[in-house]
This record gives C-alpha cells, structure tokens and sequence, in this order.
C-alpha cells in the first residue's frame, strides 16, 4: 500500500503494510533512528513523535494513519524555535544518562509547551509521565522544561 | 583474601588466558588453578601485566622492549594522524579523538575519560571527540585485566591510564612544535588545544602539528600534573554526549545497520530450563517479509527483513515445549519456602564474639526482609548485529558492558581464535548489570542465529533483536532475597547482630564461580551485610544459598540492594525497640567510622531531621557504604489513597575526590528513581512456572508525577576516591520505608511496597 505523508516538511511516500508501524518505517526504511523503540505497546514514550503537532507514540500508530498527516521527528525538532529551546535546554541541563528515551522527552516536552507556555509541576507530570526514563532523569527533564519555557518566553519579550 | 583481590586476580587470569587465545574452557580451568594463590597489589598487578601481556594500556607503545615511532605503533590512526598510543588519536581532518576503554551507558564514563585526557592534554572536553573502543585486550579494565564496564570501577582505575596517554600526546605534539619553530621545547606551551610560542607568541593547532608529531618516538616517561594544577578533574564539566543523543544522532546498538541486514527474534521458553519439543513453523513462513525459520540452542529464530515482519513471523509460529524444572517455580511456594529456610542455621560467612550466646541470655528482636526478583529493563532492548566471516570468524556490532568476556565467548562458541572475532561497542541505552552478562547471553545467541540461518542458507549479516517482553520475561534479573534479622539488647544497648541471608547466587554456574564464591559460599550476595560499620560485639553473617532454575545476575549495586535494605530497616526496629531516635543511634554506632559519620551528619542537617513535618508525614534516614563510597539519603514520605508518595530525598555522598561534581550529582538523582521503581512497584514474580510481568504495564518503573525533589549534597573530602555508579542505590528502600513507618506506624519489610499500605 503507498501512503503519503509529510515529513519533517518534505513530502514522503512509502509503499509498505499498511499495518507496520509508523516507528519500524522511519527507522528501517527512512533511516531516522533518532525515533526510539522501548516497549512496542505505546507505554513507555520513547518513539514520541508529533503527527499534525501531536505528540504520538510511533510503536503503536500504524502507517496506513500517517496517509495525509505531517509528521515531526526529534530529528527536525530544531527547525521549530520552541523545539530548538527544548534540545537547548537538555543539552544546557545535561539531562540525558543513557539517552535512549531522551528524544521521546522532548518531543513530549516541546508539545506541551505548544500547549502551555509556563507549565507548573502539576502540567509537567500530566505531560510527561507517559515518557519512561529507567536512569531516572526526572529531576533534570522538569527543570529543564522550565528552563526551555522561560527562554521561549524572553525571546517573545 | 578480599573480594576486590580476587576479582582482580580472576580477571589477570582472564587477560593471561586472553592473550593466549584460549577456549572458554581453559579460562574456566586456569581460573580455577590459579584461585588459591595469593595476589599482589593493584599496582604490582598492573606493572606484571604489562610485562607480562605487553599489552595493556601505553605498554602497546613499546614492542618487544623497544620504542618505535607513533607512526609504527598506531592501528587506528588514518593518513597524516597521530596516535600515540591506543587512547588517542589526532588527525588534521577529525581533531582529537579519545577511545573509551569504558563503555557509556548513561553513568557519564565517556565525559570522565575525557576529563581525564583534557585535563593533560590541555583542551576542553568539548572539542574531543570520545568514541567507544572495540574489543581489543589495549583496552582491558586498568584493574581487573578484561575489557569491561561494571563495579563502579571506571572513574577509580582509568584514570592514570587515560592521564598517562593524554600526557605522552600533550609532550609530543610540543617536540612537534619546537622543532617546527626550531625553538628549545621549554618555550613551547599546551594550552586551549595549542602548542604556543611562548617567544614569538605563535600558536599551532594540534591539527596541524599531528603529522609532525607521527614521526617523533613516543617517550618512555612523561610527567603528569599535580592535582593542585588541575584546571578539569573535579569541576562540573558537561557531559561529551549530550547533543548527540538529544538530536537523536547518537548511535545505539538497536540503531545500527549494514548493507543487506535481516532482522531475527527469537522465541524462548517460557518456562527457564524447558525443552523445545517440536515447532511448526508453516503459518511463520507465509508471513510477507519472513526469510528464514530456525532452531537455535535458546529456542526458534525467526529472520526476516525487518522488526514488524520478525515478530509477526514470530506470533504465527505453533510451539510446544517441554515445561522441565522450571514448571515448579510459584512466588508465593519460594516465598514461604524462603522464609521456612530463613528459620534454620545456615552457614557462617562472617562472626565476631559469640552472637548465639547473646541472643540466647538477651531480650531480642526478630524481623524478616525480603526483596523479589528485579530486572534491569534497560530503556534500550538488547539486541546484537553478526555477520559471520568467510574464514569461520564473525563482525558483531553491539551495546555491552563485556566485550573481553564477550570475545571470549563468542570465539568459543565459533570454536575459532579470538583473532577472527571483531565486536564493535555502541552507546548503551542502559546497562545496570544486564549488559555484562556471565554467559554474554544475547551475543552468543545471536551468533547462534547466524550460525543457523547460514545453515539454512540465508548468509546475510543478521541483526537478532529483543522485544521488551523477551527483556522482562528473558531472566538474568537480580535474585530474590529473603533476610532473616536477630538483634540482642543488653543493658539498653545493641549486644548482637545476626543477618541471615537466604538466595540464590548469581555468581554459580559462571566462569566467575571460582573466584568469588569461597568455599561454596558466594560473597557477593552478603556484600553490604559483610563488614557490618555498626559498632555491636557479637555480630554474625549466614548464608544459606538456594538453586533454582531462573537465571540471575548482578544488578546495579548487586548484593548491596538486598543487604542494604535489610540491614537499615533492621536498625529503625531496634531503634524503636531502645527508645532511640534512629540518627542518633547510628551516631552512636558509627563512632569508629568518620566518613559514614560524616555523611549521615550532612543528610541530617541538610533534611532539617530534628524539624516536625507536617501532619501524615514521615522520615526515614539510611546510611551505607558500598563501591568505597559513602551515601546517606533521608526520605520525607506519606501515604495518599493507600499509595506512597516520596516528597522528598536528601542525599549526601563521600566518593573521595569528584571528576565531574555534576555527573555524580547526576548518578545520585537517577539512581534514587532507579532504586525508588524497585522499592515502590516493580517485581518479577512467577505463576505456573512463567514469568507474570511483561512490559511496562506490569512491570512497574516510576514515572514523572512519582519521581520525588532530589538534593544531592557532596561531601568534600580527600579520602581515596570511590565508585558511584551504584552508590546511589542500596540506601534508598529501607529510608522510605521507615519514612512511611514514621508515617503510618506500619513496617513494610516485603519489596515492593505495592499495596501493602491500602
């Protein structure tokens, strides 16, 4: 089956099972790893990508569901200011340990900031606590949301 | 002899073996002839081995005694680049790469080996570049003699290594520099990745001087800084990987690939130790994508193009298996089974004075603890990528904490030289332990599946690949434990102490048997329990070892996780059992033990422990020492609908000397959460013979809204440095514990909490 779709800002079709993942799609036949596998059953967060600036997990979303949508990868998150605050802030904070689940964090982060510009802790839980981080990053990841937030927020002043 | 010595001699043993290429076998067999044998120094180790291998860390400089040019001794250096040795190459094109002698799996090894070669080299550890060496014996542990990442060991013994290599580069590139200027080499100075005139105020890149520097001999001696000129050893740097893992560039073992690549899964027992009786593998075959159905020594293989098409392969295949031991493991029976042991004597680890007389003439207190199995569910799956050589050797690309184990293995299980085997690290997403597996369990299995699929006539590089429910459910977790405590007052006093462990070892059946467990007795899993600070004067350890057919191993912090939780738990009781508040009691017990005093002191001020908290809301203080490093941790915690809720963990740590403060800031505050997941949900427990957890549904890790404020406090000292990778671990279970007995008055002295507070 072809499916159509827009990624990170260029136009992509693929021809492929309708039923594969859009996670296994991306990492083995568009080459972009920076999408991450954990669990394969969208409980863990590390494949968090956005699909029409949502943020998704690939693991679980079937390719023949991308047909029309524009998907976003960690890989061109950079291109969006508020992205690029996001890895700023991460890489600021030194919040990776591993790593593996990192990318999956800030795409969650950079949606929810979409959402709300200065989220309180209470926000940032109910974001994030779908993202697994088994080095326990925790601390690091909420401050550096905030840390992203209040960046955004200046450059906006 | 000490545990750390025999671990030591086991691996100078396994570096000897290594340098002759054995078979698995004889490694087994050297170590067990050689394990009665005392064992020399650190250092006179490290200096034996050098001579003896001519293989270790700078001695690749020198071949058969004599010095040749960098350019002679480099393997990895490209055109006009420099290496000096094994750690460091230079080149005109890529700068200065550093080879990581340990792998990164998240604990920041990669930025302290950079550290340590920027602090030497005179250049700031963001302008290297830190790749992950391969399996080659130039890279084995400065300590233990095989290349490997574990024990909190990276940052205590790489570091004069990485030094020393840094140095011999730094002192080169200046010879460079002087003779390009034709100046005497005392003008010329390293600074800010430059040789400078000091006369003419010229400056060189070491880019540009690398060339130069190829031709010159590598010296023999070069003088190394003294730590009151350390501009980078011991300051917050920040880490070498950040970018690249946030950008997601950063290469996993799960990421990588070659040209014509297939991907296997295999499916495993459900039950440890149980036989494939027959499969049929028709319906696994029609599915699009599916290359190949083979049998392998750990079950069926499934090979196809990719990770959708293997699993769904996978799914249609129709297995029966023959259940074996394994069919007979119930939690609740090992439970009860477990505690039944606990009851009897077992046998004597470790006693002073006479503990059974004082607990039979004292008052005394009795209290069981028991923690399940765990596994390490590293974020990033296994998984390991093989192509197989023509001439019957193979390539593996993958993520572990193993590599000179792993060699080993795979050439035995090849039955070829380790020549013919090339394993290629990656970053590991995770390690905790399940990366450095005695068996090196997921890269044989894969060279299995290659081995089978070749048979089957499918010749392509295969990558075998691990679901999460193939991690949860594939063993090698951290044993369960089950700790029987006894204590005797006398005149208001602790007058003894008895721990009795009950558990599997997860060191039998391993080609470490002979050296870590002494006279049947597996030190590893009373670590912690052992050497208790507390000052008591009767004190006694019993091990009593349990054999299942689940296959365990160690786990970040190893017997400490266990023993720790216990041991602290244990003391709260007899501390309400006198009266006595529990800080105050272990001030009084830890008096012969400064740097426990100290850090214990610093938690306790910094938590404000004398301060009532709010209603509903308890505290719970632990101290411990482990990896020669020294942690106390106060938890504030309540109990909200039946739930714990952790507010807060305090955290003080004596590691010695620091060589990124943040990154053991970092270490502390993850492995809180990490060791927070086992103390709050996460179990593997086991029904009808088969795993009940499967992914992370099931297998509970904590999670954003449950991950507590963390402050971590560092203690300065100057003591010997020690580990932290794991440090950070063993102390929190029985704080927030006790902080939720503060709390509730309820003891939990079951792992995981659960709902044992609804």
């Amino acid at each position: 089956m072809q499916i159509t779709f827009e990624l990170n800002g260029q136009r992509t079709s693929v021809e492929v099972e309708p039923d594969r993942p859009l996670l296994w799609v991306l990492r083995e036949d568009l080459g972009l790893t920076g999408t991450k596998f954990g669990c394969g059953r969208a409980l863990c967060g590390a494949c968090t990508l956005h699909v029409d600036g949502e943020a998704t997990r690939a693991c679980a979303f079937p390719i023949k569901y991308a047909e029309g949508t524009a998907i976003t990868t960690i890989e061109n998150l950079e291109s969006d200011p508020l992205g690029k605050a996001v890895v700023d802030a991460w890489i600021e904070k030194d919040v990776v340990q591993c790593g593996w689940c990192q990318p999956g964090q800030c795409m969650s982060a950079a949606a929810l900031l979409k959402e709300v510009a200065s989220p309180d802790d209470s926000a940032i839980d109910a974001a994030m606590s779908g993202n697994l981080c088994r080095c326990g990053t925790y601390p690091r990841i909420r401050e550096a949301i905030k840390v992203a937030a209040a960046n955004v927020k200046e450059e906006q002043l | 002899m000490s545990l750390e010595r025999r671990l030591q001699h086991a691996f100078t043993e396994l570096a000897k073996q290594n340098h002759e290429q054995p078979n698995s076998s004889t490694v087994v067999k050297a170590i067990a002839g050689q394990s009665g044998k005392s064992i020399q120094s650190r250092r006179t180790f490290l200096a034996n081995s050098l001579a003896a291998s001519g293989g270790l860390a700078l001695a690749i400089s020198l071949r058969g005694n004599k010095v040749v040019s960098a350019k002679e001794a480099t393997i990895s250096a490209g055109q006009d680049g420099f290496s000096p040795n094994a750690f460091i190459d230079i080149t005109a094109d890529a700068g200065v790469k550093v080879f990581a002698l340990h792998d990164e799996m998240g604990q920041g090894t990669h930025t302290g080996l950079a550290i340590f070669v920027c602090e030497e080299l005179e250049i700031d550890p963001s302008e290297v570049r830190v790749e992950h060496a391969p399996a080659d014996g130039r890279y084995n542990h400065a300590a233990f003699g095989v290349q490997m990442t574990g024990g909190s060991t990276s940052m205590t013994t790489a570091g004069e290594v990485m030094r020393k290599a840094a140095a011999t580069a730094r002192e080169m590139l200046i010879s460079a520099a002087a003779e390009r200027w034709s100046v005497d080499r005392t003008k010329c100075r390293a600074e800010d990745g430059h040789i400078h005139n000091t006369e003419s105020g010229q400056k060189l890149g070491y880019s540009e001087l690398a060339s130069n520097a190829a031709q010159l001999e590598v010296p023999k001696d070069v003088a190394l800084k003294a730590p009151k000129d350390f501009t980078r050893i011991g300051k917050p740097t920040h880490r070498v990987d950040s970018a690249s893992k946030v950008r997601g560039t950063a290469l996993f073992s799960f990421d990588r690939k070659v040209d014509g690549m297939l991907t296997a899964m295999v499916e495993r027992s459900p039950y440890f130790g149980g036989q494939l009786e027959r499969f049929d593998d028709s319906a696994a075959k029609k599915v699009p994508g599916v290359r190949a159905v083979v049998e392998v020594d750990s079950g069926v293989a499934v090979v196809a193009d990719g990770y959708w098409s293997a699993l769904k392969g996978r799914r249609a295949l129709d297995i029966q298996w023959s259940p074996g031991r394994g069919a007979m493991l119930d939690s609740r029976e090992l439970r009860s089974q477990y505690h039944d042991m606990a009851k009897r004597k077992a046998r004597t680890v470790e006693s002073e004075g006479d503990c059974e007389q004082s607990l039979a003439n004292h008052e005394t207190l009795h209290a069981s603890y028991e923690v399940p199995f765990q596994a390490h569910a590293p974020m990033e799956p296994l998984s390991c990528l093989v192509t197989l050589r023509d001439d019957g050797g193979a390539d593996l690309v993958t993520g572990s904490q193993f590599l000179g184990v792993d060699r080993m293995l795979v050439a035995a299980k090849l039955q070829v030289d380790q020549e013919k085997v090339s394993i290629e690290n990656s970053y590991l997403g995770g390690g905790f332990g399940r990366r450095a597996n005695p068996k090196s369990d997921f890269l044989v299995e894969a060279v299995d599946v290659a081995l089978a699929a070749k048979k089957a006539g499918v010749t392509a590089p295969i990558k075998t690949v691990w679901s999460r429910e193939d991690d949860i459910r594939g063993g090698w977790y951290r044993p369960m434990y089950v700790n029987a405590m006894s204590a005797s007052f006398k005149d208001g006093k602790l007058d003894a102490w008895r721990h009795r462990v009950v558990g599997q070892s997860p060191i039998r059946g391993t080609l470490f048997e002979p050296v870590i467990v002494v006279d049947g007795l597996d030190t590893w899993a009373v670590e912690g329990a052992t050497k208790l600070p507390y000052h008591i004067s009767n004190k006694l350890v019993e091990l009593q070892t349990v054999t299942l057919p689940v296959p365990v191993q160690w786990w970040r912090s190893v017997g400490h996780s266990n023993s720790a939780f216990a041991k602290e738990s244990f003391l709260d009781e007899c501390a309400e059992k006198l009266g006595r508040d529990p800080l105050e009691l272990r001030q009084e017990l830890l008096r012969d033990h400064p740097r426990l005093l100290r850090v214990l002191n610093t938690a306790a001020e910094q938590a404000h422990w004398k301060q009532p908290l709010p209603e509903g809301m308890g505290r719970g203080i632990s101290v411990h020492e482990s990896f020669q490093s020294f942690s106390a941790h106060v938890v504030e915690a309540s109990v909200e609908d039946g739930k714990p809720k952790i507010h807060r963990i305090v955290i003080a740590i004596d590691c010695g000397p620091t060589v990124n403060p943040d990154q053991v800031i970092a270490q502390m505050e993850g492995a809180a959460n990490f060791a927070l997941s086992a103390t709050l949900e996460g179990e593997i427990t086991f029904k009808n013979g088969q795993v009940e957890q499967s992914n992370f549904d099931d297998f509970r890790v904590v999670r954003m809204h449950e991950a507590p404020k963390i402050e971590v406090h560092i203690v300065d000292s100057r003591d010997p440095m020690g580990g932290i990778g794991e440090v950070g671990v063993p102390g929190v279970a029985s704080a927030v514990c006790s902080a939720l007995h503060d709390a509730t008055g309820k003891r939990v002295r079951r792992l995981p909490i659960g709902d044992q507070l609804s």
